[in-house]
């Protein structure tokens, strides 16, 4: 890439660095230099968001319709998956997955919602009264 | 006399580390690309079956924590590397170090770090950064993808070293130790080193989905995902694949300018004209990675008005760069060096 073609483009970098980039300047030599952002690529994280929006949106509906527990909402939420939220709760994967289910989420200790509400950044009582 | 830190800005994080903490021990000559050059970073995989953040798990570079380590111990110079149990015996450690002096690197999670944008925090537990000192109780912060150097609370400090998901950083805490005088002659040695690791890494080693033959491996699934996946989702994975590629830490072009970097600097040290001819096709293949983003952007883009000829498209050029790269690195691996 040379120089004069690095694109400047705004994007969600701008509020907090501009990235540095190997490009060729006029002699053919590798330089650095500094870009605010690439619509490229910016397009490519508006979509991902797009996408995670809209997955916590299903999940939701999941949680109104009675399919799936509140954990699912906020795990969904949080962009986590079964092995991110494995990882800050300390319960296998598996278990996780027990506890999506709404008949079992019903039945589960103070104890162990507050371990996902406190890596939800909620309450107990917000995690069992969310309804969806 | 106290040395003092100089906050360098780089392309990539752990290469940007690496790079200030080698100069910082005196190692005045080293730059990002002979760190990412000498580690031997460059790299390809395409995992299959495995569906990472929603999208294909692919990988421009090899395993965080390699080419720190890597390049260092080309030049002969050990690593300390330690990972915690708890967090306090972690606090602890980084609170000694930052006593005595000592400027460590630290391996965080992203999705806590409050100087990053919202859109970026993800749960990405492989960003590196240097804590060079303390004041009023916060850490300063040399990270290198920034313009300038930043802080941390304690607090925040805690949360973004013991980050959990895949690869969590455990409070891992690293820096070089006993660095000492490197000759000419060991820079050499370490480039050859660091070239031949990449030669095999990129062609030698088997299973399809690694280096040059993972590339056209990607290149296939890219002609299936939309009769598989459907246009929406196809043009979901394309864009994890350019984030991957294009994201801030890669220097462009999935690393691959700064590897042409490193191959314009090694001939520094190395006088031969084919590196810089192999160099130009480093260039060659970023400019065509960058180029397959664009189509690939017109795809997911457009999300759901997409047609099959528009993949193909991104297909030919993977194909394509996978050739360019083979030619390179077979180019690489016959030329007499040293």
């Amino acid at each position: 890439m040379k120089k004069e073609e690095l694109p400047q483009d705004d994007s969600a970098l701008t509020s907090m660095t501009r990235e540095l980039m190997y490009v060729k300047d006029k002699d053919g030599k590798y330089t650095t230099d500094l870009s605010k952002g690439w619509e490229v690529k910016q397009a490519a994280l508006d979509n991902a968001w797009d996408d995670i929006h809209e997955r916590t949106e299903e999940a939701r509906t999941a949680v109104k319709n009675g399919e799936k527990s509140a954990i699912y909402y906020f795990m969904e939420m949080k962009i986590m998956d079964l092995s991110v939220l494995s990882g800050y709760t300390g319960f296998w994967k598996f278990t996780i997955k027990r506890h999506l289910k709404p008949s079992v989420f019903k039945n589960l200790s103070d104890e162990k919602l507050s371990i996902y509400a406190k890596v939800f950044e909620i309450t107990v009582q917000e995690l069992k009264n969310f309804k969806g | 006399m106290e040395k003092q830190f100089k906050h360098i800005q780089a392309a990539h994080c752990e290469n940007g580390v690496a790079t200030s903490l080698m100069r910082y021990h005196g190692l005045e000559f080293m730059t990002e690309p002979l760190v990412f050059g000498i580690g031997a970073g460059i790299f390809y995989i395409h995992i299959p079956f495995l569906v990472l953040n929603n999208g294909p798990a692919v990988a421009y570079r090899t395993m965080p924590g390699w080419i720190f380590s890597q390049a260092n111990r080309s030049l002969g110079i050990k690593v300390s590397r330690t990972k915690f149990n708890n967090e306090k015996s972690a606090k602890d450690f980084l609170d000694q170090k930052v006593k005595e002096g000592v400027p460590v690197g630290c391996q965080v999670g992203v999705f806590n770090l409050p100087y990053f944008p919202p859109e970026y925090r993800f749960h990405f537990n492989a960003h590196n950064l240097i804590v060079y000192g303390k004041e009023n109780g916060n850490y300063l912060i040399s990270d290198p993808v920034m313009e300038t150097v930043t802080t941390l609370s304690e607090e925040d400090m805690i949360k973004v070293r013991f980050a959990k998901g895949p690869l969590s950083p455990r409070g891992q805490v690293y820096f070089p130790e006993n660095v000492h005088m490197v000759s000419e002659e060991m820079i050499r040695t370490a480039i050859v080193k660091g070239i031949k690791r990449s030669v095999v890494m990129m062609l030698r080693l088997p299973g399809g989905i690694v280096g040059v033959s993972g590339i056209n491996y990607t290149s296939k699934q890219i002609r299936k995902w939309r009769d598989k996946l459907g246009p929406r989702k196809a043009g979901l994975f394309l864009g994890q694949i350019v984030r991957m590629q294009e994201e801030i830490g890669t220097g462009g072009g999935g690393f691959r300018f700064l590897y042409a970097a490193f191959l314009e600097q090694a001939n520094a040290y190395i006088k031969n004209d084919k590196l810089l001819e192999i160099s130009e096709d480093f260039t060659k293949s970023g400019d065509l990675w960058r180029e397959s983003a664009v189509q690939m952007g017109r795809i997911y883009k457009g999300r759901i008005n997409n047609e099959q000829k528009d993949f193909e498209v991104c297909a030919d050029l993977l194909k394509e760069i996978s050739s360019i790269e083979k030619e390179a690195f077979i180019k690489l691996s016959k030329i007499k060096l040293k």
